[in-house]
Formats: structure tokens, sequence, C-alpha cells
């Protein structure tokens, strides 16, 4: 068969990195195709429903600021919002949203639909078509061929999937899916490294069954805050969830099966998120606990399926059963989906540059699960970058690649790319390291300049946050500014237990004690213009951080510097004398683009990276 | 950067010690150099030789065949050697001028001599020690007397590497407890009461500050104790000088540049390295050269570690001995009453001398020498030697990361006892953790995620 179609643009796969990609790609003006094993599962949630927590849900408004769709579908979806650490300081506070899975889908396809430049075909690729070290194409299973610059790869856990439930395994992308089993050998053969990676589920339970009367009820925040820059208000009806708890007879039924168990019986060979652990892990690994927790969480508004999250195994289906009616308000529980375990093929993203193109095929790009992460919204800020840096390349600008200072979505690639990884990746605030940088209520500040630039974020969006940037600017200059009298102010800082004033004291400086936050201000000397929470939030942990923001500015600065001094791509690593074989290899797979990346490769010795910096140094002289 | 990539040789036991000398050479030509200039007593040819064999044989002169020494001969191919390079060492016998012949062939055999630390460099630049084992080795190189050798040698051996170890972990400790709360706030984690938490950061703390005292204690091993004569003039100050110098003189350096008014000379008493400021004699003069000299002594007694004021016992004490005594008061000094064989006209119950050791000597006659350098070693390692069962720091790069480290754990005690938030508390461990990975290797987020994996529960 010949070519049926040109597009610039081609992303295999429809979960959270395809239709981020897709969306990105089409929005900056290219003529783009999603291609999906099946149209009705498009966006689909296959694990928790839920959105969020902590990181996640910084990743989440990034992709908004930039311009992506999973924060304002996750607003349309969703049936409960918690901001989360809320007793620690703004920093890492986090949203996490349960989000009604039908409604998901169906919000992000709608989108997909309305999107112009953006073609959704059903069809299995089994090929990818490339030569001269160039992307060309995709081949369908039914032989079809599409021509395109650029082809972005999302193919989540499909990659030669294999289901484990217990001692039974099916090979399938998700239950009761087909996988994907030719783009495997497709993606070796273009020279790419694979490996292999497993996942797991807990079981799905009906409501109907549920004593949810001996569980404790979780709501979320009233009103509940938006993920999105632009949702002003959350219009589903808001559902709580249930946790329950595991006992000393769950512990001794999965003790007793444990030889049945997937995991546990040798059948899987792929290395499982340690975050994630299945039950069995749980309580093999910490015997001395003598419960651990279950949530139950709504899958949504029309349905009766309960997520038992905090059980996810690959124990037989009749264990399944037994352990979970031990627990406290399942006693009478029905399992509507047995709990899996899954392996699937990944590429180690070592192999990747920094706008997630692949070093060896220039215009394949690879985002989401198939490069090692777990997680929608890790997938989903992949894809978007994916989609972006595709669109970037084909209009012959450079990448756009986020420093590990400015977004989360830095640090996941930059760890990617740089560091790689052997088990499900997931982003944690721990591996940032400038955490008090990267809020969640900043999100906006770091990137919407960017998202503009690029042509992605809306001029809506833009002007609101123009708007928002100018009156914080505004308020931290009248902050400085403006001062009290000590007998204007002193009755008030002792009625808050904190020393009085004998000077005139700024607002500035009232605002940075402890005690005093941004409403004592509006209460004694409050701003002309009405500036709504959301400004005065962001004035406050303005103020109240100062000290620590200006020392982490101080530490990105200096990375910058590291990270400005570029290695050039064709340097040869095997001229270095007295460099390891071990650190020899990760040069030369890694290709590290700057000095900076260089240092933060594992096992990076001093002495090997002053040898590379002397290396540079002379073909600098010598060129 | 000097690249490896020629074959270095260097003597490798100290100059004009022991009866047996090694000649190390290290490099892609160490075998075939050694080779030309060793003839092996048996059939087996040291080209061919296993690693880890020594050989017994003759050196000679490769051009004359000229037998220069009889010699043990041990190979280390590598990368199982010091350097990982190919490692020849060539014991051999018969005092320094055969130990230099030796060298001298070796180098006209096609080795280059190798820069001071060189051996140690390569084997750092190989990635076989670590920065902070280098830098032992390099003290260890540069330690002037067997007590520094001593502690450089605890160093190498991995008592301090065994301490920083204990408080490396300790940190990673602290660190994934803070940071399981943050990253994981719906799991059920033993909530460490923030009392608990600061005691941890207490105790580390105080760890941290105990190894970076020993710096300074350690110091005099490294640095030598600083010891200043003073005294006005003829009380005997050059003659106490020589009879100390007589037995134990290592070495003998005029600093140049100081003055010749001061003088330093080195004398090890029983390991210890003292460096010996003998002063200018101090009066009052018009003078103004004199008056310049004496500044210069007052300036050495105020710098150096240790005093010892010589006094002319055969006469009354004068107003410049007063004065001079004044000074010292409250300072660590001995004072040496000279001339003891002659009629003695100082009473030892002058209100002057209280607190102060006294010691009655004649520098003419060498008497009371022997006393005098046991008080001034017992003065200065009373509390030391108590004390060094312990690891000693002796890098000051190493007490400048334990301090930096100890000072951001005292920001973080600041932010527990302000009620500060808990991602702040973070920065200053991290900060802390970052600090000591400076000496111990770098403490990765990894590092600590494990660690959080691996003591908590975590799996929501």
């Amino acid at each position: 068969m010949g070519t049926l179609k040109k597009y610039d643009v081609l992303v295999i796969g429809g979960g959270h990195a395809g239709c981020e990609a897709a969306l990105a790609s089409a929005r900056m003006g290219l003529s783009t195709c999603l291609f999906t094993m099946n149209l009705d599962t498009i966006a689909q949630m296959s694990c928790n429903p839920a959105i969020g927590g902590l990181a996640k849900g910084h990743l989440v408004r990034e992709i908004d600021a930039l311009g992506g769709e999973m924060a304002k579908v996750t607003d349309r979806a969703g049936i409960q919002f918690r901001m989360l650490n809320k007793s620690k300081g703004p920093a890492v506070w986090s949203l996490r949203a349960q989000a009604d899975r039908v409604l998901y889908r169906l919000a992000m396809r709608s989108v997909i639909e309305d999107q112009e430049n953006l073609d959704i075909k059903q069809a299995t690729i089994e090929e990818i078509l490339a030569g001269g070290g160039n992307i060309k194409g995709v081949r369908t299973s039914l032989g079809a061929v599409y021509e395109a610059l650029c082809v972005i790869v999302t193919t989540g856990t499909f990659l030669k999937g294999l289901m484990h439930v217990g001692q039974e395994s099916f090979e399938a992308g998700r239950a009761g899916e087909f996988p994907s089993v030719g783009l495997s050998g497709s993606l070796a053969g273009l020279g790419l490294r694979l490996g292999r990676l497993k996942t797991g589920t807990p079981p799905r339970l009906d409501a109907r069954t549920i004593d949810f009367s001996k569980t404790d009820p979780q709501q979320g925040d009233d009103p509940p805050v938006p993920f999105s820059y632009s949702t002003t208000t959350i219009e589903n009806p808001q559902l709580p969830c249930f946790i329950t708890y595991t006992n000393s007879e769950t512990h001794r039924i999965i003790r007793e099966n444990i030889g049945l168990s997937a995991m546990y019986s040798g059948k899987i060979k792929g290395i499982g998120p340690r975050y994630c652990p299945s039950i069995e892990d749980k309580v093999v690994r910490f015997f001395d606990r003598d419960r651990h927790q279950v949530f139950l969480e709504p899958e949504g508004l029309r349905t009766k399926e309960y997520y038992a999250n905090g059980i996810s195994t690959s124990l037989p289906f009749e264990v399944q059963v037994d352990l979970v009616r031990t627990i406290p308000g399942l006693e009478q529980a029905e399992i509507m989906r047995p709990a899996y375990a899954i392996e699937y093929d990944f590429v180690f993203p070592t192999q990747l540059r920094h706008s997630l193109e692949t070093k060896a095929t220039g215009g394949l790009f690879l985002a989401g699960q198939i490069n090692g992460t777990s997680g929608y919204e890790e997938a989903a800020a992949q894809g978007l970058m994916a989609g972006i840096n595709a669109a970037l390349k084909i209009k012959g600008r450079g990448p756009l690649v986020l420093g590990r200072h400015e977004a989360y979505i830095g640090v996941l690639i930059d760890d990617l790319v740089t560091k790689g990884t052997n088990e499900p990746y997931r982003m944690f605030t721990s591996r940032a390291e400038y955490r008090l940088l990267l809020r969640h209520d900043n999100a906006d500040m770091r990137l919407m300049e960017k998202g503009r630039e690029i042509g992605l974020l809306g001029g809506e969006a833009y002007c609101r946050f123009v708007e928002k940037r100018e009156k914080v600017g505004a308020e931290m200059r009248r902050l400085r500014s403006s001062r009290l009298k000590p007998e204007a102010i002193n009755g008030a800082l002792r009625d808050l237990g904190t020393s009085p004033v004998s000077e005139d004291i700024s607002l500035e400086q009232l605002l940075k004690r402890p005690e005093v936050s941004y409403a004592l201000i509006r209460g004694h000397a409050p701003s002309v213009a009405e500036l709504g929470q959301e400004i005065e939030q962001q004035v406050e942990i303005q103020v109240k951080y100062e000290g620590y923001i200006a020392r982490q500015v101080e530490m990105a600065e200096r990375l910058k510097k590291l990270e400005g001094k570029q290695i050039p791509e064709d340097i040869d690593y095997r001229a270095l004398p007295g460099i390891s074989k071990e650190i020899l290899s990760k040069l030369e797979e890694i290709r590290p683009a700057n000095i900076g990346q260089a240092g933060r490769i594992q096992g990076m010795t001093p002495a090997a990276l002053s040898l590379i910096m002397v290396a540079v140094g002379k073909r600098k002289k010598t060129s | 950067m000097n690249l490896p990539d020629d074959t270095i040789a260097a003597i490798s036991t100290p100059i004009g010690q022991g009866g047996i000398g090694i000649v190390r050479l290290s490099g892609p030509e160490a075998v075939a150099i050694a080779g030309k200039i060793f003839a092996p007593a048996g059939k087996r040819k040291l080209s061919s030789a296993r690693s880890f064999t020594v050989l017994y044989g003759r050196v000679v002169d490769p051009a004359g065949r000229q037998e220069i020494d009889e010699a043990l001969v041990t190979l280390m191919r590598g990368p199982r050697s010091y350097t990982r390079e190919d490692v020849v060492e060539i014991n051999c016998h018969g005092g320094m001028v055969a130990v230099r012949r030796v060298l001298d062939t070796a180098l006209s055999a096609g080795a280059r001599l190798a820069e001071p630390g060189e051996f140690t460099k390569r084997a750092f630049l190989n990635g076989r020690i670590s920065l902070a084992q280098a830098e032992a080795v390099m003290d260890l190189i540069s330690a002037r007397t067997e007590e520094s050798m001593r502690i450089a040698g605890e160093q190498l051996r991995g008592r301090l590497s065994g301490e920083l170890g204990r408080l490396r972990e300790s940190l990673v400790g602290l660190c994934a407890n803070v940071e399981a709360h943050i990253d994981f706030p719906e799991e059920e984690i033993e909530p460490e009461t923030i009392a608990e938490i600061a005691v941890r950061i207490a105790a580390v703390k105080a760890d941290l500050e105990r190894l970076s005292k020993t710096f300074d204690e350690a110091r005099f091993f490294r640095e030598g104790l600083s010891v200043a004569i003073v005294g006005r003039p003829n009380v005997g100050k050059s003659s106490l000088l020589n009879a100390l110098l007589k037995r134990d003189r290592a070495i003998v350096t005029e600093v140049p540049g100081t003055t010749r008014d001061t003088i330093e000379e080195y004398l090890n008493i029983e390991g210890l390295p003292v460096r010996i400021v003998d002063t200018a004699g101090i009066r009052h003069t018009d003078e103004a050269v004199e008056r310049e000299g004496i500044r210069r002594s007052l300036d050495a007694l105020d710098a150096a570690d240790y005093a010892v004021v010589v006094l002319d016992g055969s006469e009354p004490l004068r107003e410049e001995d007063l004065e001079l005594l004044k000074r010292v008061r409250e300072r660590t000094a001995v004072i040496a009453i000279n001339k003891s064989d002659l009629k003695q006209r100082i009473s030892r119950e002058e209100p002057v001398f209280q607190g102060k050791d006294l010691i009655g000597i004649s520098a003419a006659r060498g008497e009371g020498i022997e006393e005098l350098k046991s008080v001034l070693l017992q003065a200065n390692l009373r509390d030391w030697k108590e004390e060094r069962e312990g690891p000693v720091v002796t890098n000051i790069r190493h007490k400048q990361a334990l301090d930096k480290s100890a000072a951001a754990l005292g920001r973080a005690a600041g932010v527990l006892a302000s009620a500060g938030h808990l991602e702040l508390l973070a920065i200053e461990l991290r900060e802390a953790a970052d600090s000591l990975g400076e000496i111990t290797g770098a403490i990765t987020t990894d590092e600590i995620l494990n660690r959080i994996f691996a003591d908590f529960c975590i799996g929501k």
C-alpha cells in the first residue's frame, strides 16, 4: 500500500502523553494525526481515578501554564479536590483531585475532536519507518503508510504488555485491551535499547457490597481549588473517599499464599516501583506493621465502582476475594475487576535528548511510560514537551528545554535523560533542588511567558497572568514603601502574641513575622485596589520566604553558569586519558549537553569532570 | 593538567632513613623500563612475570651492563595497583647513594622523574582513591615526623572515613525523615516529634563540631608547634637553642625573608615537630635598628604557641625580665632559669613566677635540657593525648566542610526552635548533607529516597 497521507506530526498512542503531544503540535499550527488502538479509551485513566498529589500536582499546574490541557480537563471531571500538606509551608502544598474516569475521558476526547489541524484514527502502528538517521513515517497493522516529519511514540504499558493475576498471565496492554507487539521490535531495530518494567493495580469493588459505615469518610476541600489558572469554578458535585485498614487476618492470608503471587513466584521479571508496592510487598517487608491503609476512591458520579487504593496485588483472584473480605467494611465486598500486575517494555531514557527526541533517529520523539516513568502527570508533562519540541523542530526553532530551577518538568526530563531509571520513575518534591522556587502557586509566573512565546498559551490566559503579575508587583512595592506607626499596630501585635515595635515599621517587615498574616495588613493598611485571595497569597509567600528564595536563586545561578558551558556533541570521550570504563560508557550514551549535566551523571568524579573541561577548553583553543 | 601518558619514577622512601630504599615506577612503560635495568637471577623475565610477584636479581646499567645493586623487584600490573597503572618497585639496599644511582639509571632508560605527589595524583585521576584519601596521602607525603605519619596513616586506613561515614548516614536518615513527611503526607509514617528531630540534629552537630575541633588540636602535628625563646640579651638563649638542637636536630631552616634577628629551627621531641624561634634579646634601647629587632621578637612571642622565657639565674631580676614575665603571664610559657652551675640569685618564690613551670638549666653544660623538653611536651600534649584515641581531621578542606555542615545544622535547629516550616528545615538539612558530601562523596536524592523506601512503608 502506498502512502495514504502526509502529516507534519504523528502521535502513536492516545493516553495522557499522546493527548498533550497531539494538542500541542496541532495548536502550534502543524498538521497532526493521533493514532490509538481504541478510540473509546482516549485519555483513559488506567490506574487510580485521581490526578495530582505531591509534586504531581505541581506538574499539572506547569502543564497548564505552558498551555497544556490536563488541568482544565481535571477541573471538568473532578469530583473531589484536596490541597495536600496544608499544615506545612506553601512551597510544598499540592493539589489532588479525584476524577470521574468517564467524564475525564469524554472531556479530553471532545477537546481533541474540536481541535483544528488534528485528526484522530483508530489504528495499530506496527512499524516506524526511518532512513538515513531520520524519521519517515509509520505503517499500520493493516499496511497503511503515513508519512510525517516527526513521530511521537506514547505507547504507555502497551509494548509487549504481559498481565499477571496469580499464576495466570495474558498478553494485554491493559485489562481487556490488546498489547502492541510489533512496535517494540521496530524501536529496537532503530537501535534503541529496551528494558522491562512492572506496575500493578488493586481490585475494583462494587459499592453496593461495601459497608461504608465501618470506614472513615474523607471529604474534599470546600470550596474546591481548581487546577487550571483558567478555571473559575468547579461544577461537579463533590464526593468523599473512605479510609479503612488491613489487619492481621489480611496479612495472614497474604503470607500463606505468597507463593502464588506472580511477584513472589518469580514469574515477573520487570522491576516495580518501590513507592507503590503491592500489598504482599508491604506485608513482607514491613512485617511488624499491624495494618495498612486502604483508600476507597469513587470511580465516578454515575458508577458503583470503587478503586481500593493500597492493596495492589498480583495474587490469584480467589485470594484477592479472601483478603479483601477481611477488611472492615469490605466483609461482603464483590470484586468487579480483579487486581493485576503488568509487565511492559520501556526504552532506556538516557537515549533521549532533553527535547525528548531520540539521539539515534532525528524526528522520533518518545514520551510517557515508554520512557520508564509512571503516573498520568509525568506522562502528560512529557507528551506536552515532545509535542512542543516536535513542532519547534519542524518550524526550524531550537527546542524548549526547561531548567531544573524552572520547573518540575525540567527536573523530570533532566533526571530521565541524565540518570535514566531502573524502576518506574515518579516525581517527588525531594527530587527538586530548588523546591522553594518551584511552587504550585507560581507555575504561571515561571512558565506562562514561555507558553506564550512558543505560541501555545492562549491570549486570554496570558492577559489574566499579566494583570496578576502587575498587581503582585505593585503590592510588593507598596508593602516596602508604606509604614505603620507603633500606636497603629502595637495593639494588634500584642493580640497575636508577638513583640510590639517602638518605631515605624514597613508593611513588608511586619508581614515577615511568622505570626503575622496578610489579613493583618488588609485590616490595618488595606491596598486601594481589591486584590483577591490569589494575589494576597502570592505576596505573602514572596515576603515570608524571601531569604530562602534568595538563597535558592543564588544556587540556581551557579547551576546556570555550569549549564552554560556547552560540550560539543561530537567530543571523543575515548581520547580522554584516565577515565574509568564505567564513566566512559555513561558519557558515550548520555552525551551530556553541558558541564552542569555531566556533573549530574551518576558516578561522575571531580577528576573526570575536570578532564572533560580540559578537553572542551583545548578544542575551543584549537578551533 | 598533567595527563598520565608517560612513565614516572621516584625514590619512594624518605631520604636518609632506613637501610632499604625503594625506587617506584608507574605508567605504561614501567615494566619495559624496569626490564631494561634489571637482570633477574632466575629464568623468569620481568616482562613475563605475573602481577604481585617478587623477583630477585641485580640492577644493571643498560649501557655498560655494569652492576649497580642487588635488588628485589615487585611487579603490580594495572589496574590492580596503587595508581591503576603498571607499577614496578625496585627495593635496593646500600643506602642513599645506591638508591640514587638506581633512580638515575631508570631515568636514563626512559622514565621521567615524578613530581611530588604525582603517584597519588594518578591514583586519584584514575579513580583508585577518593579525593579525601588523596589529600590524606598528600599530607602523609609532607608529614614531617612520626606522629603526623600516625595521624595521616589512620586517616588513610579509614578511621576518619569510618567516622565521616557514620555522620553521613545520620544526615541521610534525618533528610529522609523530613522528606518523607513532605512527600508522603497521607502515609502512616510514625510521627517523629519535633523534639526527637531536634535531639538528633543536636547530636550530629556536636559530633561534627568535635571532629572539626580535632583539626586545631592536631595542627601542631601538621605544622609543628611554634615555640619562642625569649629573654633579654646574654641570658643564654642561643646556648639553649644549641643545647636543644644537639641531639634532635632534624631539619635546619633559615627562613628567608623574615628577619636576620629571628631564626627558626626545627627539632623533634618524641615525634612532635617543634619550630623554635630564637629571638633577638629584649631590652630598652634608643637605637633604631635594635628597636626594630626587639619589636619583631615581641611579635614572634605573640605569634608562638608556647614561650620559653630565659632568665640569667646568676643575676637578680631586672626590670626588662619583669616586663617580659608580665607579658607572658596570661599565656602558656615555661620559665627556664639558666646558668644553674653558677651561684643562684633569683628566688623561686618570686610572685611573678606564680602559675608557671620553673626549670633550672645550664645551657652550657646541657643540664636540665631533657626536663625542659618534657615540660614542653607535657604542657602541649596533656589534653591532646587523652583525646586522641578518636579520629583526627588533618586537612583544612575537611575542616571547612565539617564547619559548614555544622553551621547548616545550627540553622536547622533554629528553624525547629521557631516552629518554622518543614520545607525550610529540609533546606538546611540538605545543605548540611551537601557540605559533608564534599568530603565523603555527594549525598544524592536517590540515596535519600532509598532510605525513605527502606525505612517507611510508602504506598498509597
